[in-house]
């Protein structure tokens, strides 16, 4: 295992640029101008703190990579992104959905982080729980409002969530790299984090309505990189087209 | 050494003087986002903290700060990037704050919501979003007046 710290750094700014950029596809699409512009700017605050994170990551790898290298020229098998954050939009529930359990992932770790050994890690943390916190209630209420709320919603939200599910568990695997981050106080193991998004998630599903699923299979190969789903290709060929017909092409 | 560069007091009162490019109506003083101005040697360090980390207009900050102290004969200077303490609307001034309010923007407050209409003072208010134009903001409606108006978000 190369640079356990900078596989970590590479785990967290992958999984705000691919949601956020997946996010962001919404932008002139959504439903209402109201959400349209809400969606745009938690893509905005995701992207922000990729620049952090990657950055940070390109410095501590010291190879002179920046943010926008790492961003635009690794293809699929270098993302660290969780297999969740890759998942299509699909309707406007289904985007609330995967936000919302992201969301509730992302606000306990990123609290956690706040007490990490390293300094610089411990600020870009405190910095995105602000905004984070502030994702969180949008998309827990938006999940219980839908979830609760017409009976085309509900079923809808509810399909969302059986289509979601199964990439949640991705979330509380911990491997060589959490356990050496472990080690070092730098960062919390993700499976002690269960607990606590069983608790939230439960409490924000039996508000919409909705039957969280019995089966708790979970799909893997994000993190690590071993095997993402095919919709994160499809992704990258848009978000990097720019950089693969232009190689370092700038304003 | 002779000290002969402007005092750090003069600098803030300078700094006081830059607009926020999204919301010109209240400098980057009343913002809060100026955490320190110190002189290092020769060089002037400004220390930034940016107010959300996705702001697009973080770096049109750095520039106008840099324009602006340069325009008043500052050569050597440095500008740091502060992430923690993350910036909060509780470092606005008072002063921002009455701005704000004057320009049709409700200022923050720890509530969670605008304490009165921008326009008509009422205090009978609903929300329309909670985000707005630009990330530091949210969209509320005055429902005596019936008039939409933007609300700092507290942070």
């Amino acid at each position: 295992m190369t640079q356990p710290q900078f596989e970590f750094l590479t785990r967290l700014g992958d999984n705000t640029l691919v949601l956020g950029h997946r996010v962001s596809e919404w932008c002139g699409h959504a439903p209402v101008l109201e959400e349209d512009i809400a969606l745009a700017n938690t893509a905005l605050d995701l992207i922000g703190q990729t620049q952090l994170w990657l950055g940070l990551a390109g410095e501590v790898e010291g190879k002179g990579r920046d943010a926008d290298t790492l961003a635009f020229h690794r293809d699929v098998w270098d993302f660290r992104s969780l297999l969740l954050v890759e998942q299509p939009n699909g309707d406007f529930g289904q985007t609330m959905m995967r936000q919302f359990l992201f969301d509730a992932w992302h606000s306990n770790y990123l609290a956690q982080l706040m007490d990490s050994s390293d300094s610089r890690i411990a600020a870009i943390a405190e910095k995105s729980t602000k905004e984070v916190t502030y994702h969180l209630e949008r998309s827990s209420d938006t999940v219980i409002g839908l979830g609760d709320g017409t009976e085309e919603s509900h079923v809808r939200m509810q399909k969302a969530l059986d289509r979601l599910w199964p990439f949640v568990g991705e979330m509380f695997v911990s491997d060589e790299v959490d356990a050496a981050m472990v080690a070092e106080g730098i960062a919390p193991d993700p499976a002690s984090l269960r607990g606590e998004f069983d608790t939230l998630v439960n409490n924000v599903l039996t508000a919409a309505t909705l039957t969280r699923p019995q089966d708790d299979f979970a799909h893997k190969g994000g993190k690590t990189g071993g095997r993402h789903t095919e919709h994160l290709g499809h992704m990258l060929t848009q978000m990097q087209w720019l950089q693969r017909a232009y190689p370092d092409a700038s304003w | 050494m002779v000290t002969d560069h402007p005092s750090v007091q003069t600098i803030w009162t300078w700094l006081d003087q830059v607009p926020d490019p999204e919301i010109p109506a209240i400098s980057l003083v009343d913002l809060g986002i100026i955490r320190d101005v110190a002189w290092v040697d020769d060089t002037l360090e400004v220390t930034v903290t940016p107010t959300y980390s996705g702001c697009p207009a973080t770096s049109i900050i750095n520039l106008d700060v840099e324009a602006a102290l340069r325009e008043h004969g500052i050569q050597h200077l440095r500008l740091k990037r502060q992430l923690s303490p993350a910036w909060t609307t509780d470092w606005m001034t008072e002063k921002g704050r009455s701005k704000l309010e004057a320009y049709g923007i409700a200022p923050p407050q720890p509530s969670g919501g605008p304490k009165q209409c921008p326009r008509c003072k009422s205090p009978h208010l609903e929300r329309i979003s909670q985000f707005g134009s630009t990330p530091c903001k949210a969209q509320w409606r005055c429902t005596d007046c019936l008039e939409p108006f933007d609300y700092f978000k507290c942070h």
